[in-house]
């Protein structure tokens, strides 16, 4: 039993862990396809048009990964998770439903006119289909992040008839981590997108100096500059928001197995979970009270108090340090970057190699903070009403173990691909 | 009067599922066909399905969603006994409709690779989906006679969505393209027909419930509309793709495929009425509670009309033959 809710829980996570990077990069690429095209629509440049198009077939490509990987998660919840939609499926339900009716249709049909209706539409439904592609990508984001975040901190429910049901829509939607988890994701889209922008396009310039590449990569570490310091803040703010409502969570982030008075903040240790404190720890003296409570004196209740409905502690500690350790790098790479492009220039061979280094940084600590905040609900699906266990279905363990290798072969082979082919399309670039 | 929302849901999945299995099935069965076209029919071939494909696999997603939240108990039961049949189904989708994409930017042996997969992953799907239904009509039944008729089923609907492929071909190509299609819509018909009687005939066989729902007089006399209809269909299908001439209606036998999928479905939908899951759930059984259905009611009534709206915009936009240049 344990073995096949370990196994399930793997083949979820390897699922929803590969799909989340596509829409992560779709939400932010709609939106700057919808600034290109606007951007042509008002100045008639055709540099705008040749930028368009080529960040189209990108943007088509990464489409149509998300959209297939998604097709699978619509099954996902009854094949791994059959409890969830016995107890919480009166509002798991209705916000997937309204995903699809809202999101779905808008995007997938949208799309085909923003990628071959460019010839047959008039001018102004063609811009009013790339901006209802991105709202649609958008607003999936919305619901799916509503659900999400009402597993983590679920306001508005009532017990009825042995399930939980809304009892209030507006409380369940708009729970409290919601405002701050869809913004901190949408900032993580943006951030994604922008990188993406700036890798590939550096990476076009390492092969020949293209101007609208020159272009593209000013855009997207301008934006990025701007961004990452406002996803500082915004983490801060998300962080406070779990410390209030979700504990535990940051009690395991922080590798705090005590409750404490000036809090030390934990820079680098290897969590010991059978004795229950951290070994080869380097801290910095009251740094964890002052960013936890604004004060080196506040007291953080540690792990002890939760015990034992508590996340694991090394998943946690280690994929929240990689985060921000790579937050801070994109911080650094997109100033350097911004400066380095100022009035035109073309930054140095070097920094053009280490720009395309961090194309895929948005991935990285995306993928990073997911498995902060879903790791750190455990062992709650949906925290205080369900646990997972309680939650999995029946699926024997040669059926999982068969499922996840299929799986893992197509997403390799999906993977590879992609990347091949977004790497050669970079290199070719937007005039050719 | 209120209403009964199981029931209307019922409804709402099954025509999700019905525009799902024609509006997908066309362009799986064109994907099946890819292999028996030249490179450059390969290309009108693709450019006939590329800007819906994505919105038709979107109506799967709607059908699972409300079996999903409108069901829940059923799509637990149902994903779960389908497990392998689903993975297997799932990766043929990815398969495809990555390819999709990738065949058009890759070259050379590249491309080729991603033609295979694109036909492999049309096929697997379309083969897992019919074995899918099998096993759900069954009441997934365990033995190896089940397991048989499933997989019949699968190869059924393979064909069925060949046929669907080949008419709309029919519709939306011209010249040499256009006449070979006409020829593997009647493959496509032949097929059909062989896979539509064995599973009619079987079906009363391997369930006892839908036995004594054909064999009621005298309700059997007007049920027996039901496959009338479809013969009839299935003789002016056989009568449209005659001609090797192009004609003003090249739709028509697109239509009459549509009417033939229809007509077996609507069939189907009187075999199982009112189980959800066959002989262990009805619709009011397992659906979902009433606060649940209400939400998404509300929602569904209010967004259904602009989806509608905006999938004919689409297919107008994109109506006539199509243009292979379409991916350059």
């Amino acid at each position: 039993m344990e073995d096949s809710l370990l196994l399930a829980r793997a083949q979820f996570g390897l699922n929803i862990g590969f799909h989340i990077l596509f829409p992560a990069l779709t939400i932010a690429l709609a939106w700057y396809l919808a600034a290109f095209r606007i951007a042509y629509e008002r100045t008639r440049d055709p540099r705008w048009l040749a930028t368009y198009t080529m960040w189209v077939k990108i943007f088509a490509l990464t489409f149509a990964v998300g959209v297939v990987t998604g097709v699978t998660m619509s099954f996902q919840f009854g094949t791994n998770w059959p409890g969830y939609m016995n107890h919480v499926g009166a509002i798991a339900g209705p916000l997937l439903s309204y995903e699809v009716l809202t999101a779905f249709f808008l995007e997938a049909t949208f799309l085909g006119i923003m990628l071959f209706g460019g010839k047959r539409v008039p001018d102004w439904l063609h811009v009013l289909s790339t901006i209802l592609v991105a709202i649609g990508t958008t607003l999936s984001a919305f619901w799916i992040l509503a659900l999400n975040s009402w597993m983590h901190t679920p306001t508005g429910q009532v017990l009825q008839d042995g399930q939980w049901i809304a009892g209030d829509w507006m409380r369940v939607i708009f729970n409290p981590s919601f405002p701050w988890r869809f913004t901190h994701m949408m900032l993580a889209s943006i951030l994604t997108g922008s990188f993406v922008l700036a890798g590939l396009s550096a990476w076009r310039l390492l092969k020949a100096n293209d101007e609208l590449a020159r272009r593209t990569l000013r855009i997207g570490l301008l934006t990025a500059a701007i961004c990452v310091p406002v996803q500082v803040w915004v983490g801060d703010q998300h962080g406070l928001n779990t410390l209030e409502h979700q504990p535990a969570k940051i009690a395991a982030m922080e590798a705090l197995w005590h409750t404490e008075s000036g809090m030390p903040l934990v820079l680098f240790a290897i969590p010991n979970e059978k004795e229950r404190r951290n070994d080869y720890a380097v801290e910095v003296p009251y740094a964890g009270s002052l960013i936890l409570k604004h004060d080196p004196h506040g007291t953080v209740r540690g792990l002890d108090e939760f015990e034992p409905d508590r996340p694991p502690v090394g998943p946690l500690f280690f994929a929240f340090r990689a985060m921000v350790g790579i937050g801070l790098a994109m911080l650094a790479v997109s100033w350097i970057g911004a400066w380095a492009t100022r009035r035109g220039k073309v930054p140095p061979r070097w920094m053009l190699w280490g720009l395309s280094g961090f194309t895929f940084a948005g991935w990285a600590a995306t993928l990073c903070g997911w498995v902060v905040t879903e790791v750190g609900r455990q062992p709650w699906l949906v925290t205080g009403l369900l646990r997972t266990k309680d939650a999995v279905g029946a699926a024997s363990g040669a059926e999982l173990g068969a499922s996840i290798t299929s799986y893992a072969i197509t997403y390799s082979l999906l993977f590879f691909a992609y990347m091949v082919v977004l790497t050669h399309m970079a290199g070719k670039g937007a005039g050719e | 009067m209120t209403m009964d929302l199981a029931l209307v849901f019922m409804a709402v999945m099954g025509a999700s599922v019905l525009a799902y299995v024609v509006l997908d099935g066309y362009d799986l069965g064109v994907g099946m066909l890819m292999p028996a076209a030249s490179e450059e029919q390969q290309s009108t071939m693709v450019a006939s399905i590329g800007p819906f494909w994505d919105a038709n696999e979107t109506w799967l997603v709607l059908g699972i969603g409300v079996l999903l939240a409108a069901f829940p108990k059923a799509h637990g039961v149902v994903m779960g006994a389908l497990y392998m049949p689903v993975v297997a189904m799932l990766v043929g989708l990815m398969l495809r409709g990555v390819a999709f994409e990738l065949r058009i930017k890759a070259l050379g042996w590249h491309r080729e690779l991603w033609n295979w997969l694109f036909w492999a992953g049309s096929f697997g799907a379309s083969f897992w989906q019919g074995v899918m239904l099998g096993r759900y009509i069954t009441g997934f039944a365990s033995g190896f006679g089940y397991w048989l008729f499933a997989f019949v089923v699968g190869a059924s609907l393979c064909g069925g969505y060949v046929l669907l492929g080949a008419t709309w071909l029919v519709y939306k190509t011209e010249g040499e393209l256009q006449r070979k299609a006409r020829a593997w819509s009647r493959w496509g018909l032949l097929w059909v027909a062989f896979g539509v009687a064995l599973v009619s005939l079987a079906t009363p066989l391997v369930s006892e419930t839908v036995r004594a729902k054909w064999f009621d007089f005298p309700r059997t006399l007007w049920v027996m509309v039901l496959p009338l209809a479809t013969g009839v269909a299935w003789l002016a299908l056989w009568r449209a793709t005659r001609y090797n001439t192009p004609s003003r209606r090249d739709w028509l036998a697109y239509v009459l495929a549509v009417a033939i999928f229809t007509l077996a479905f609507l069939g189907l939908a009187y075999s199982l009425f009112p189980y959800v899951v066959i002989d262990r759930l009805t619709i009011w059984e397992a659906a979902a509670h009433p606060s649940a259905l209400r939400a998404i009611f509300v929602g569904a009534a209010i967004v259904v009309p602009f989806i509608v709206a905006y999938t004919i915009l689409s297919y107008r936009i994109f109506s006539g033959k199509a243009d292979k240049k379409l991916y350059d």
